[in-house]
């Protein structure tokens, strides 16, 4: 079975590609060889040993779906692809509209729908919470500069100003939101979210939907160190019935196909739970599940291809990651091989 | 009488290290908190672990109570024991 990833961008805002092949590659029932799709010749995942046979160069999405499609398909006539597993947000779009075009070759997916997709964009996550009584933290949208000056009174400082993809600043001030809207609008456009801010503990789950409202599998996460730039950087598995019982119902009411990472933060002042966001494919630490006895992305791979995969029903307690950077020395060959190329 | 109740799922090593599955937070406990949390997880009284304590250990009877006490607080602080 030939399995392309993307996203082997391991820095220190890592993708998800690396643990999905290690996961892949670590499961018992696993034969065949892996295919890297990258975007970047500096992507660490592509000089990594034992993880990608071969790598490949691939245009963004944005640049064009019928670029993309054809670049996959020059692809998949080398590698003969059994399965593309995306795994980073921005790309998820195309990816779903290329499915049809991608199994006629004979290469599968196993992706969410597009109204999936839009359901769980963060700005209509709110209204999907609200419909299926699911705590989450209130919105106010800015479609232009005007907007800013017309926050309801009911949102108090401190709030959170977030992009529509990715970026999110606390803002004590109206000074400090007008700040980050500027900064936000400029990088990722509208709408730019206001967010209520609640002081809270962070927990995340990742999990995996077969899209008939079941969950195949799920794991919660506490992390125990987290970035400058707000990654987690350790992590622990934790045992809470109530976070795993409001995940279960959240892919049921998505019927959410595909992997998936739920963000969570418990209010200091309730106790209680808020949905903070869903991000439509594994986390990057999702190589923690495997670890601790669920292997998702192998489980994927299963319903992909089209087998029965039994839920999975727990997971140890207890199990930690710890990320480490670690410098991978490689020669000038390799890399011009990747630049000039597009391939290696 | 006060009780104290100690959650079921606390997992306590005998080097002090307690871990809460639900929430994934590590603490660790010096002998006499071990010592303390041991007995209260064995739902002895406050009058039995003063008992104990004061004949395990070289402490007099207010310090002691004064520990006792600031121990008991965190543990409430963490939610590590409710008090009935």
């Amino acid at each position: 079975m030939n399995i392309a990833v993307t996203s082997l961008n391991a820095t220190d805002n890592p993708g998800p590609g690396i643990p999905v092949i290690r996961s892949i590659k670590e499961a018992e029932d696993f034969k065949g060889n892996i295919i890297g799709l990258i975007y970047d010749s500096l992507e660490p995942g592509i000089y990594m040993k034992d993880m990608a046979k071969k790598c490949y160069v691939i245009p963004y999405p944005s640049s064009g779906l019928t670029h993309l499609y054809d670049r996959l398909a020059f692809i998949h006539e080398k590698e003969k692809l059994d399965l593309i597993i995306p795994c980073l947000d921005s790309e998820l779009y195309g990816f779903v509209k290329l499915q049809d075009k991608l199994a006629s070759i004979g290469i599968k997916t196993y992706l969410p729908t597009i109204e999936q997709l839009n359901i769980r964009a963060k700005d209509k996550l709110f209204d999907f919470c609200e419909e299926n009584g699911i705590k989450a933290p209130k919105n106010f949208m800015l479609t232009s500069l005007r907007d800013i000056y017309s926050i309801p009174k009911e949102f108090e400082y401190p709030l959170v100003v977030k992009g529509i993809f990715y970026d999110a600043y606390i803002v004590n001030n109206f000074e400090e939101a007008l700040s980050a809207f500027n900064k936000i609008k400029t990088r990722w456009g509208f709408p730019v979210i206001v967010q209520e801010y609640l002081k809270g503990d962070e927990f995340n789950v990742v999990a995996l939907g077969d899209g008939t409202g079941e969950t195949i599998g799920a794991v919660a996460m506490r992390k125990l160190y987290i970035t400058e730039k707000g990654k987690g950087w350790a992590g622990t598995t934790i045992d809470d019935n109530i976070l795993m019982e409001l995940s279960h119902k959240v892919i049921e009411k998505l019927k959410w196909k595909s992997g998936m990472e739920l963000e969570y933060i418990k209010s200091l002042k309730t106790g209680e739970y808020y949905l903070l966001e869903i991000n439509p494919r594994f986390p990057a630490w999702v190589y923690l599940a495997p670890s601790a006895g669920q292997n998702l992305p192998f489980a994927l791979v299963k319903l992909a291809m089209g087998e029965k995969v039994e839920p999975f029903t727990n997971y140890n307690i207890g199990t930690i990651f710890v990320r480490s950077s670690w410098d991978l020395i490689t020669d000038m060959s390799k890399f011009e091989k990747i630049a000039t190329m597009g391939e290696i | 009488m006060t009780k104290f109740e100690i959650p079921g799922n606390v997992a306590v090593s005998d080097s002090g290290f307690l871990f809460m599955p639900t929430t994934g937070e590590t603490f660790t406990m010096n002998e006499m908190g071990i010592f303390i949390f041991k007995m209260l997880q064995q739902k002895y009284t406050r009058n039995e672990i003063f008992e104990k304590a004061l004949d395990e250990f070289d402490i007099d009877k207010t310090t002691f109570e004064k520990d006792f006490e600031d121990f008991i607080a965190q543990l409430k602080n963490y939610s590590l024991i409710k008090i009935s």
